[in-house]
């Protein structure tokens, strides 16, 4: 039997139980919504303008840096699985690997994209 | 008697002859088996997780000098499920202009990726759901469902404080998973595997002996990754109220309350898994698998004191402190112990396994102690640039 | 019909109409989150095809990373860029005759091929897929070429989009 199953069961049962816990509190919850309760709750002053507020570009920034390293690091795992039976060469290409992103790194920091300004 | 060495396949193979003897299809019974299974173990952990309320609350008074719950039953045992009570009787609302199918989602979704994290967890030799070939980054991935429950939670309230919440928590998760990719990389090279199976299997010596400063590192970025102290400057209540979770109640928040608390000890599970020899002590795991499971239970609570212990005693950080922690010190750290590691690991390959372990243990050492001296140099001349050269202060003397 | 099959056939729709409706709806956010549905069932169907690496690997890239950026790239513009406009191009139907020229070809290439209908022989037991994958990358009679260079591609990735970011600045 596929493995991947299991992983779907969970999914399943995993959803299951917040949504039972969520229908049981909806059934027997009171429901008395009127226009001031459901206002946005900013500590008790009325709301300015939209939520939709401008956000920096920092956080665009690492996130691309993320994806960067997130793909660095699907490469690497199959690499140091196998790490062990391959010996020197494999250690040093590996090194070489990050390096080369870790210089990316060096490059962003150096640009002064890393600061939170 | 095989049902205390094998209690999973004996339930199993006894189900499996009550279904067929049922009429039942071979295929759906395993299907229904494996359900009950999942359904089974699902349970369990939300059982569990009422009581982590309760220890989460009894454990924080402990640390600020308080007694914490102890007025509804014996030493306030009681009080989760009061507090569920309370949870399921509370209006069900949802704020205006409210995106409503992804402000219910968000939740659902929340609680959801923390009981996948399950799949993958080894309770005993023989008791453990599935031992996919590539746990580590299902682990991960798990993570990134997490993620995406935070941002629709932020998004879909309609509210600034959310958004913002939101937004810093992501900037934070996505930040620190760098140094946890680089981390799980090091039991993976040691172990051969990215099987959590695997790597407890592998752990003649725990991992935490050989690879300390990883084990350090993945507790700093698992910590981050779930957003308490001193990283959940999403909830900061000065400033957020709540974060991304403030326009929620009920059993709604419930769900993100119950899924942090379990979250975390999962993470306590996780660094027991990677680090400290998972169900494995002096071969007690040997004797029964109930006693296997014992062991990680226990060990998987002390990863959850030590998380609680940093929370409750480490102050909130700002988020440019701590997205430059992560990007300049600890990205770099681990990356450079990675590299340390997989090279050492190569080159003690062979030798017996005293001078294995001292010499990777020697190795960490090494790496955080250059580590450190670099940051204290660093942050000398940062300082002697605001404040001035210390000649100055020194002549005073 | 096999178990399998039905499943496959749920996954696929499902994964059609997200990615339909990723097109179609006017809310910039739910496209992404119709987006990640869409992905999602990819993953499944490389979980089904017994290619649990890919299949991991595709959530953790492109819903983790991927995913989080375009929303984190969508809240950087302004909200009244967001619902407003025409949502085709007046070009639309060569967009729409590339598409359908792309599938007859690949239907065209895919039926021409004999290993098409037969059936996928069974993985060995203790099939280390992820081993295999890291032997090839490091192997010099294989990949370890193309694993360098995927670094070097990395590295100017990143290299490109700090130097657009930064001149934006």
């Amino acid at each position: 039997m596929n493995e991947w199953l299991y992983v779907l069961l969970f999914i399943v049962v995993g959803l299951i139980i917040p949504v039972g816990a969520i229908g049981v509190a909806w059934i027997i919850s009171p429901k008395k919504p009127n226009p001031i309760k459901s206002e946005t709750y900013e500590c008790g002053i009325e709301t300015v303008g939209d939520s939709w507020v401008q956000f920096k570009a920092q956080y665009y920034i690492f996130a691309l840096v993320f994806l960067v390293f997130d793909v660095e690091a699907v490469f690497l795992f199959p690499w140091a699985v196998k790490l062990g039976q391959l010996g020197l060469y494999a250690v040093i290409e590996g090194i070489i690997f990050i390096l080369i992103l870790v210089a990316g790194l060096v490059y962003t920091w150096r640009k002064g994209m890393l600061e939170w300004a | 008697m095989n049902f205390w060495n094998d209690p999973l396949k004996t339930a199993a193979d006894w189900l499996m002859g009550v279904f067929t003897g049922w009429g039942m299809n071979e295929v759906a019974a395993q299907v229904l088996i494996a359900f009950l299974g999942v359904l089974l173990l699902i349970t369990l952990l939300m059982v569990l997780d009422i009581f982590l309320v309760w220890i989460e609350r009894k454990v924080v008074a402990r640390f600020q000098d308080r007694l914490g719950p102890n007025r509804v039953g014996p030493f306030g045992l009681i009080q989760p499920f009061a507090d569920i009570v309370k949870l399921l009787i509370k209006e069900d609302f949802t704020p205006g202009g409210a995106d409503k199918v992804v402000y219910n989602i968000a939740p659902m979704l929340s609680m959801m990726s923390v009981l996948i994290l399950w799949a993958i967890v080894p309770l005993a030799p023989v008791i453990l759901s599935v031992d996919l070939n590539v746990g580590l980054l299902y682990l991960i991935a798990a993570g990134a469902i997490g993620t995406l429950s935070i941002i629709m939670a932020g998004w879909a309230s309609n509210n600034k404080f959310a958004l913002i919440g939101a937004f810093r928590q992501v900037a934070v998760m996505v930040s620190f998973e760098v140094p946890m990719l680089a981390t799980l990389l090091i039991p993976t090279i040691l172990s051969g595997s990215m099987g959590l199976n695997g790597i407890v299997q592998a752990q003649n010596t725990w991992f935490v002996f050989i690879a300390p400063l990883a084990a350090l590192i993945f507790l700093i970025a698992a910590i981050a990754e779930l957003g308490r102290a001193p990283f959940d400057l999403s909830e900061g209540e000065s400033e957020l109220v709540s974060g991304y979770n403030i326009e929620y109640a009920g059993m709604k928040f419930g769900m993100f309350y119950a899924g942090e608390l379990l979250h975390a000890f999962t993470f306590g599970g996780f660094w027991a898994i990677l680090f400290f020899g998972g169900y494995r002590f002096f071969g007690l795991e040997q004797v029964s698998p109930f006693l296997a499971v014992a062991v990680m239970v226990f060990k998987a609570m002390i990863g959850y004191w030590i998380i609680m212990w940093i929370k409750y005693t480490m102050m909130r950080i700002r988020i440019d402190h701590m997205l430059a922690f992560n990007w300049k010190f600890l990205t770099p750290v681990a990356f450079v112990l990675l590299m340390v590691v997989a090279l050492a690991n190569a080159l003690l390959a062979g030798t017996p396994t005293w001078l294995y372990v001292s010499g990777m243990f020697l190795s960490n050492v090494l790496v955080a102690w250059a580590a450190m001296e670099v940051a204290r140099t660093v942050s000398r001349r940062e300082r002697e640039k605001v404040e001035g050269p210390k000649a100055v202060a020194e002549a005073h003397h | 019909m096999t178990a399998e099959q039905i499943v496959f056939l749920i996954v696929a729709l499902v994964t059609l109409g997200s990615a339909f409706m990723v097109v179609t709806t006017r809310n910039l956010i739910h496209a992404a989150l119709w987006l990640v549905a869409t992905l999602f069932g990819v993953a499944v169907v490389y979980a089904l095809l017994n290619a649990g690496f890919l299949a991991v690997v595709q959530v953790v890239v492109y819903i983790g990373a991927i995913a989080i950026l375009f929303i984190f790239a969508v809240m950087l513009t302004r909200k009244d860029a967001r619902d407003s406009g025409p949502q085709t191009h007046k070009n639309w139907w060569v967009g729409a005759l590339l598409a359908v020229a792309s599938y007859l070809g690949l239907s065209a290439l895919v039926l021409g091929w004999s290993g098409s209908s037969k059936a996928a022989a069974g993985l060995p037991s203790g099939f280390d897929a992820v081993g295999q994958l890291g032997e090839a990358l490091t192997s010099p009679n294989a990949y370890v070429l193309p694993f360098e260079v995927a670094s070097v591609l990395l590295l100017a990735a990143l290299v490109g989009a700090v130097y657009v970011a930064f001149n934006r600045k």
